[in-house]
């Protein structure tokens, strides 16, 4: 890879890394969100689905100052995880946590509307054969809802890869340390001469999105074609 | 075993207020749609929460909202054959069957896999997945997977209601080899006078959320009362056994000495069979009728007779072989002057007798 300097390979290596913890991390809680969100009422629903899309909505600025008051070192949360050891202000993973609240609403939507999608009475079916609650979810709809999922945690990935204003209001821009692929070309566009490098990373950039997209497209139409019968 | 029920659940602009008891065999919920079938069934199925009820069978409490007792569904060891199959549609048409016995205890008795799909005929089918199957299939591979939950209870809501004529006409032999082979009760929803004659053992009229009458599917379905259900669906079903088959293509059957010919039935000499005379093909003559071509004529007398709305009539007609519907009008009935306990004679078109309407008893 002596085509890339170490600098920019470290932006690359570390977009991805950030980009998977964050996808893998917010999963479980965004599949639980979106069923939540698709399936059950409560008081407060509304209000759920408006701090989830919150980061959708408003300049990526703002999230990121506001992830800052609060998981910053002297915020509320931020104070109480460094007395157990957990610090995001200024580290890789300050911008995992970045990344993955700024994905996050992209993530549930896309879950949310294939969990809608599933007719409920296949899954009263599945009750009357004998299958509690959380069988009916892991045999019925589970299943049903993984193309939904798949398209959700590529988007979400492709988000986290591509993540800059909350990225670099929360955890700045330090080279090897929280500087991602964006950030980074962000960088060499501020130096002279600095253009070479970042036409690279905008290529890599290109090839990633374009992989994670065909990806997603070749995966939910083999489930689909599964599910058709053919 | 029998299941006993009692439901009362208010719906906007609708009460239902039933109970019956379903000794074994098959029990067909009769009535026309919106008279509260489907809300029954799923009561008992614990798929919805009535506001007052109870529904046990031999000791085993389904649901009590008087003790507070509520078994959820998948709890209640039931076979539910739904009218649209639901079959998953990420599963093959093998994992389908195989989805209920996941959760069957693991000590019970099991209903054993190849002998549902030969029975069912449904062997070839196995490695495809519902998408890909016709309608016919679909619903027979649905009676499988809830027969092999190895079920203390089948629930069935129209199965046959999505088919068109020829796909009934696979499914109901299947139907009525359950009854006779599977000694679990059977809860049937229809609203389809055919498909009741042939199957039921019990069966409970329903109309607006009442019953109308609840017993025996001979007794019930000769009532004229509960014909208005049927509305033109309304027909008496005889029980009689095969006598012989005729070489010019008509079959020779005898109920209560009485012999009577229709168009030939598949089912060997000495068997049982049912038989649903519809009641707009039987004609009524007060004298005993000469020179006709009907060949079956059967004298009774008359049991009652009903103005319906409009120009129509029913008159019941007790006979030798059991109780005759028939249909005519007002003005007819008037005509001849029929009332209670008048000696007439029915009169019955061989080609008449619906191949339909014929089934094993």
């Amino acid at each position: 890879m002596d085509w890339l300097s170490p600098e920019e390979w470290r932006a690359v290596a570390l977009s991805l890394r950030v980009a998977f913890w964050a996808t893998l991390a917010s999963l479980p809680l965004g599949v639980l969100t979106a069923y939540a969100l698709a399936r059950w009422r409560f008081p407060g629903r509304q209000l759920l689905n408006g701090v989830v899309h919150l980061p959708l909505i408003l300049p990526p600025v703002a999230t990121g100052y506001l992830l800052l008051l609060t998981f910053g070192t002297q915020g509320p949360v931020g104070g109480l995880l460094q007395e157990v050891g957990i610090v995001f202000a200024f580290r890789w993973t300050g911008a995992a946590l970045a990344a993955a609240v700024m994905a996050f609403p992209l993530m549930v939507r896309a879950i949310r509307l294939s969990i809608e999608a599933v007719d409920p009475r296949l899954e009263q079916a599945s009750a009357t054969l004998g299958a509690s609650g959380p069988w009916v979810f892991a045999t019925v709809t589970l299943p049903l809802v993984l193309p939904g999922i798949l398209a959700g945690t590529i988007l979400a990935f492709a988000k986290a890869m591509g993540e800059f204003g909350a990225t670099i209001t929360f955890v700045s821009n330090i080279p090897g340390q929280t500087q991602t692929l964006p950030t980074a070309i962000y960088a060499f566009l501020q130096v002279p001469g600095g253009e070479a490098s970042a036409l690279r990373l905008v290529a890599i950039a290109v090839v990633v999105s374009m992989a994670a997209l065909l990806l997603s497209e070749l995966v939910a139409r083999r489930v689909a074609r599964r599910v058709a019968g053919a | 075993m029998t299941l006993s029920v009692a439901i009362r659940h208010a719906f906007p602009g609708f009460e239902l207020d039933i109970s019956f008891e379903a000794p074994p065999g098959v029990t067909v919920l009769f009535g026309r749609s919106g008279s509260g079938k489907t809300t029954t069934v799923n009561a008992v199925a614990g798929l919805l929460r009535p506001e007052a009820g109870r529904a046990v069978a031999d000791g085993w409490v389904l649901f009590d909202t008087e003790r507070g007792a509520w078994l959820p569904a998948h709890r209640r060891r039931l076979g539910y054959i739904f009218q649209e199959g639901r079959l998953f549609p990420h599963l093959t048409v093998g994992q389908n069957l195989k989805y209920g016995r996941w959760f069957a205890p693991r000590n019970g008795p099991r209903e054993d896999l190849g002998r549902i799909v030969d029975m069912l005929g449904i062997g070839h089918l196995l490695g495809r997945r519902p998408g890909a199957l016709s309608s016919g299939e679909k619903q027979r591979v649905a009676i499988g997977r809830a027969l092999l939950a190895s079920p203390r209870l089948i629930l069935a809501d129209e199965p046959l209601a999505s088919l068109d004529e020829a796909r009934k006409a696979e499914i109901l032999p299947y139907f009525e080899r359950l009854r006779d082979e599977v000694s679990v009760p059977v809860l049937y929803v229809s609203h389809s006078a055919a498909e009741v004659a042939r199957l039921a053992t019990t069966v409970i009229a329903l109309q607006d959320g009442r019953v109308l009458r609840q017993g025996p599917a001979v007794e019930v379905l000769g009532d004229p009362t509960v014909t208005p259900l049927g509305a033109r669906g309304a027909g008496a079903v005889l029980e009689a056994a095969v006598v012989r088959h005729h070489a010019d293509g008509l079959s020779e059957i005898e109920a209560g000495g009485v012999r009577l010919f229709l168009p030939s039935v598949p089912h060997a000499p000495g068997s049982r069979i049912r038989v649903r005379i519809a009641a707009h093909e039987v004609l009524l003559s007060r004298g005993e009728p000469e020179g006709l071509s009907a060949l079956n004529i059967l004298p009774g007398t008359v049991e009652s007779v009903r103005a319906g709305e409009g120009p129509g009539a029913i008159v019941s007609v007790r006979t030798a072989a059991g109780t005759i519907l028939s249909r005519s009008t007002r003005r007819s009935t008037e005509a001849l002057g029929l009332e209670e306990g008048m000696a007439c004679h029915a009169v019955i078109k061989t080609v008449a007798i619906a191949p339909e309407g014929v089934g094993g008893a």
